[in-house]
């Protein structure tokens, strides 16, 4: 810090969570970090982070990862933050916060941003080991820790918002989870008796038990002091081994009381509509600590964040008020979308409801219309789809019949309201109060064409995220509006999609690449080449659709071979000198040790570098063309098979030991691992695919980063879908729950085809599903729902591909005419190829590169293999 | 780039050495079944020189240099061809560079080019190497 203190008039902010991380940086948009000494007192051990995504942490989300500070931010703007150094006093006559470590900093301006504290009922035993609350991540670390050590039943008292996340995590550590609501439905603030009853149905179908209705009354303990129960209301006691009191949270205003601020009746800090204090024109609060001037403490993060910039604005003096905000919320609760906007539960005068319930798919969906039909607010659970378009119409009258927007399409309603339907003045992202004529005009004025460019223009969608899908449909509106016509087609040889080129040629029986470009290829491209990108595209779906169009399921067989890519066509992975790697595949990793040696054997023989692969198996590097059918008929004398490392197709399902020998497996995670691993063995895809099969939640195989991942639990298996590593990892979505091997498999079967069936070429599962309408919703109705009624084709593909498999380098090194392409000269088919050299590298080979006179220039986006 | 007559017991053929050294100059390579329409192979020289050999559906030869200039490893063979602009092209294996099979310029990168051979198919008769 360079600034002198008392040279510069001096902000003191007490709280660094997310209003007051939002605070410093609209005091930066200002200047004012410039102008001023900037101080923040900061209680928990880490600086601002996301608690609205603090559950996300037992998703495999780190303390490091959840964090919103940048602290280079925070360097270059000069702010002194002092980490876990909370403020204790406030001496409002001389101007000076003292904090705990004793230091004392004079202020020009207070700002109190102390957030909530959570609400315990007081009943007996409440403190006891065991006992926690749900709100910063060392709660976390402490629940997951006892939750490791001491648990195997866990109960959270609130089934509101917090209460069903707790019970959620806690079902995520292994733990059977209850939930003890006191109300009579759950999440009693944000949804209504018939959006909570189909909440109740879907969460105690995901195995969790449900108590509505019945209080808390003591906590029961052992000799030790330990939890092990709780009393309830009605008499009954429930046995649990930790309990999390999710009851509501409470402004934290004791350093307001404690220096004589106004209070309000059930606390908060009563503010005037610059978020300053009624008392003290030099002393601010905003965020969940404040009593707003509408005379709401609001505890949800977007309010908060318009009062950050509010003060901002007045310590500024710029113009700018808080007067209440939307509570309008979009959730995913344990896979469940919940959403309530505006009046939801039709507090207004003569106002009607519109409701749609279906218990059966726990489908629930209300409107609250005013009289003159003005849409007023409403709740959906289930499916929110709907969500960014009805929130941002709220206050007007809807241009088409309320009950049309609540049916579901199959009973005659789901009028699409596309964004079209809204007015310029809707606010379509309520976070960053973004109106839809605001995202026109970065399309139209900014020349933006894509979301990102759009959010980075607008600030649209950079908040809680949920009207990110009508931004997307916002700007593909504009853009085909303003007469921009993007090109779908694969490629300069073909105006279809690969979805719709996939659906030619399963529909027409087209089993060659050349019948498809001269019928549906586009108009010059008929009769001719084709090209690098529409080649292997097109050999993939030929492939993956091989028995069922009538075409040879072979690779190298006939046609297929010229289109395939260089790997595929030498059944091997080329490195960057012109040699091969050979993987041979390894089922869920198990290996006997007679396999290793061959495997070494070979290697040895052969002179290849080996190593194990971050796929749990061993890859064996540099061997020239003409060594690998060599190398192959020993792996396959040996019963080894290619591990298609090369193609577009299964890659690896990785396991973990699982029950036979680690201590926490429920299942039998290795067998599952190598029975899917031989099923989908082959099998072609739009992109590699790979999955991994753990024994239980602690998830050692890493399940939860592959395109289709399976996690044990005590009743079955969980599968998830849609994960990724490389360079944009994805966590997976749960797809299902507790499935028998049998359902699981079904699943999967039905998921995969009907991915190679829609998927963009190299598009992996997860950008997949983030670009299909409708996303995982989607995906789930089709592939569990079945409804599109193409199941049992999807079941009936896979058994087909399943039925034909055959390994193909077994089928290679029997065909002589296809071993005499593995030369490295047609002319000299004895001579190795000079060029591919090797030197050693720690007692192995490494390859040895020509020097080269051009440098590497990998073309943008090309390198995708 | 010659056309290629519908006969079976065709070579592929090389322009070996001068452009003037007449018939005598062209090397034999293989029998022209052996190239896959749509893919290539590569061919070594007496010289040490490697060629990558192609034909397209239409039956055309085309034989650039072998050796990619952006990785150095002699690989462009194993490329995948097809056509831009109505010209013929073959992409680099490794990093996918694409190369003008008529000229050998590279249409990524104006910069780059790689050499290009005659080739021929004929009847072994008329073959001089
Ligand atoms: C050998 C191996 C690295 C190792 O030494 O461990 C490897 C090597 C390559 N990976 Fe990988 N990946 C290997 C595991 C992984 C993993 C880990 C895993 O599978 O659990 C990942 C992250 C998981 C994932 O894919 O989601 C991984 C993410 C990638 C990506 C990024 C994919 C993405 O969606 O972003 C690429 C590039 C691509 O596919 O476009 C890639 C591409 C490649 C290529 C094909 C690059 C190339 O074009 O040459 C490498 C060729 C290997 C070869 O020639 O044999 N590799 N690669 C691993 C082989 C596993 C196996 O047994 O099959
Ligand atoms: C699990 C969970 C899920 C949530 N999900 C959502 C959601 O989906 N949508 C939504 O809108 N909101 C959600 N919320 C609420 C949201 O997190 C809060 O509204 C938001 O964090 C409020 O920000 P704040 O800065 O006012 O308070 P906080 O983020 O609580 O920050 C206050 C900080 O001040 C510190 N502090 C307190 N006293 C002192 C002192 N004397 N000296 C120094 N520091 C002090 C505290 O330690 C704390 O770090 C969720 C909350 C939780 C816990
Ligand atoms: S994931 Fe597998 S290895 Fe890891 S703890 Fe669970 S059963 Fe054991
Ligand atoms: S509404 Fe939260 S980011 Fe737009």
């Amino acid at each position: 810090m360079t600034a002198t203190p008392g040279a510069n008039p001096t902000i003191v902010l007490v709280g660094h969570g997310m209003v007051g991380q939002r605070f410093l940086e609209a005091l930066a948009e200002r200047g004012l970090t410039a102008t001023h000494r900037v101080v923040v007192l900061c209680e928990e051990p880490r600086p601002a982070y996301d608690r609205v995504a603090l559950t996300s942490y037992f998703s495999g989300k780190t303390p490091e990862e959840l964090s919103m500070t940048d602290m280079e931010f925070i360097a270059a703007q000069g702010i002194e933050l002092h980490v876990g150094d909370p403020a204790v006093t406030v001496d409002r006559e001389n101007r000076k916060v003292t904090a705990r470590s004793g230091q004392v900093f004079d202020y020009d301006v207070l700002v109190l941003a102390t957030g909530s504290y959570p609400f315990v009922p007081p009943v007996p035993n409440k403190d006891a080991e065991g006992c926690f609350v749900y709100r910063t991540i060392d709660d976390l670390l402490a629940i997951e820790e006892y939750a490791k050590r001491k648990a195997t039943v866990g109960a959270v008292v609130g089934g509101g918002l917090l209460g069903l996340e707790a019970a959620g995590a806690l079902k995520g550590l292994g733990l059977t989870s209850h939930i003890v609501e006191f109300a009579p439905r759950l999440m009693p603030v944000q949804v209504d008796d018939g959006g909570g009853a189909a909440l109740l149905r879907t969460i105690e179908d995901m195995g969790l038990s449900v108590h509505t209705g019945v209080g808390t009354q003591e906590i029961v303990v052992d000799e030790s002091g330990a939890v092990t129960g709780m009393k309830l209301s009605d008499g009954s006691e429930l046995a649990t081994d930790m309990v999390v009191f999710s009851a509501g949270v409470r402004p934290r205003d004791q350093l307001a009381r404690d220096c004589g601020l106004t209070v309000g009746e059930r606390g908060g800090i009563t503010v005037d509509e610059q978020c300053r204090t009624v008392n003290d024109p030099h002393v601010f609060a905003i965020g969940e600590c404040a009593l707003a001037s509408d005379g709401r403490v609001y505890g949800l993060v977007a309010p908060g964040y318009e009062q950050a910039e509010t003060a901002a604005a007045t310590i500024a003096s710029d113009e700018a008020s808080f007067v209440g905000a939307d509570l309008s919320t979009k959730l995913k609760l344990l896979g469940v979308d919940v959403a309530s906007f505006g009046d939801a539960h039709g507090t207004a005068e003569d106002c009607l409801d519109v409701v749609y319930s279906d218990s059966r798919s726990g489908l629930y969906k209300k409107l609250v219309i005013g009289r003159d039909g003005t849409l007023l607010g409403g709740i959906l659970v289930g499916d929110a789809d709907a969500y960014g378009t009805l929130r941002a119409l709220t206050g007007s009258v809807p241009p088409v019949a309320p009950e049309s927007l609540v049916l579901p399409a199959d009973a005659g309603g789901g009028a699409q309201l596309g964004p079209s339907a809204l007015p310029d003045e809707a606010v379509v992202c309520s976070c960053h109060n973004v109106t839809k004529g605001a995202i026109r005009g970065a399309v139209t004025e900014h020349s933006c064409t894509t979301v990102p460019e759009v959010k980075k223009c607008t600030k649209a969608g950079t908040g809680c995220g949920s009207c990110v899908k009508v931004l997307g449909q916002l700007v593909t509106a504009e853009l085909e509006a303003s007469g921009v016509e993007v090109d779908k087609g694969l490629c300069g040889c073909f105006g279809q999609t690969r979805e719709e080129l996939y659906e030619i040629v399963l529909a027409l029986r087209i089993n060659t690449y050349q019948d498809l470009l001269d019928r549906y290829g586009r108009d010059g491209a008929r009769g001719g080449d084709g090209c690098d990108v529409c080649k292997p595209a097109v050999a993939s779906i030929i492939a993956s659709l091989a028995p069922t169009i009538g075409a040879s399921g072979y690779v190298l067989d006939g046609e297929q071979a010229a289109l395939q890519e260089t790997n595929d066509h030498f059944l091997a992975n080329l490195q960057k000198n012109g040699s091969y790697s050979v993987v041979p595949r390894i089922p869920g990793g198990e290996i006997t040790p007679e396999g290793l040696i061959v495997i070494g054997e070979i290697a040895r023989d052969f002179g290849l570098y080996t190593k194990i692969t971050g796929g749990q198996r061993i890859d064996m590097f540099g061997a020239r063309v003409e060594q690998l059918p060599l190398i192959w008929t020993r792996l396959v004398d040996a019963g080894f098979e290619s591990g298609h490392a090369y193609g577009k197709s299964l890659r690896t399902v990785k396991s973990c030991v699982g029950q036979t020998w680690c201590r926490y497996g429920v299942q039998d995670s290795v067998r599952m691992a190598i029975d899917l691993e031989l099923r989908y063995r082959g099998l072609r895809s739009p992109h590699k695919l790979k999955s991994a099969v753990s024994g239980c939640a602690r998830e050692c195989a890493e399940a939860q980063s592959k395109d289709f991942g399976v996690i044990a639990t005590s009743n079955g298996w969980n599968l998830y879908v849609g994960g990724n590593g490389g360079a944009t990892p994805r966590h997976a979505d749960l797809l299902a729950q507790d499935l028998s091997d049998a359902e699981l498999v079904r699943l999967i079967d039905r998921f995969l085809m009907f991915y190679i069936r829609t998927a963009d070429r190299l598009e992996r599962t997860s950008t997949w599903l983030e670009r299909i309408p409708g996303g995982l919703d989607h995906v789930r109705d089709v592939v569990v729902e079945d409804s599109l009624g193409i199941c049992e084709e999807l079941e009936s593909l896979m058994t087909a591909h399943v039925a034909h498999y055959a390994d193909e380098w077994a089928t290679t090194i029997n065909d002589p005419e296809k071993l005499a392409r593995f030369v490295s000269f047609v002319n000299a088919p004895d001579t190795p190829d000079p060029v591919v050299g090797f030197v050693p590298e720690r007692e192995q080979i490494k390859p040895d590169l020509p020097l080269l006179t051009i440098g590497h220039r990998p073309l943008e986006g090309s390198a995708q293999r | 780039m010659t056309l290629a007559p519908e006969t079976t017991d065709l070579k592929i053929q090389l322009r070996w050495g001068g452009h003037d050294e007449g018939p005598e100059s062209w090397f034999t390579v293989c029998d022209l079944d052996v190239l896959l329409p749509g893919r290539g192979v590569a061919a070594l020289l007496p010289d040490g020189r490697q060629v990558a050999l192609f034909r397209d559906r239409g039956g055309a030869l085309y034989a650039i240099d072998n050796r990619d200039p952006f990785s150095g490893a002699a690989v462009l063979s194993r490329g995948l061809t097809g056509t831009h602009q109505g010209r013929p092209f073959v992409a680099s294996p490794l990093l996918k560079q694409r190369f003008d099979l008529l000229s050998g310029q590279c249409l990524d990168d104006e910069t780059v080019r790689v050499t290009t051979y005659e080739v021929r198919a004929a009847s072994p008769s008329l073959s001089g190497v």
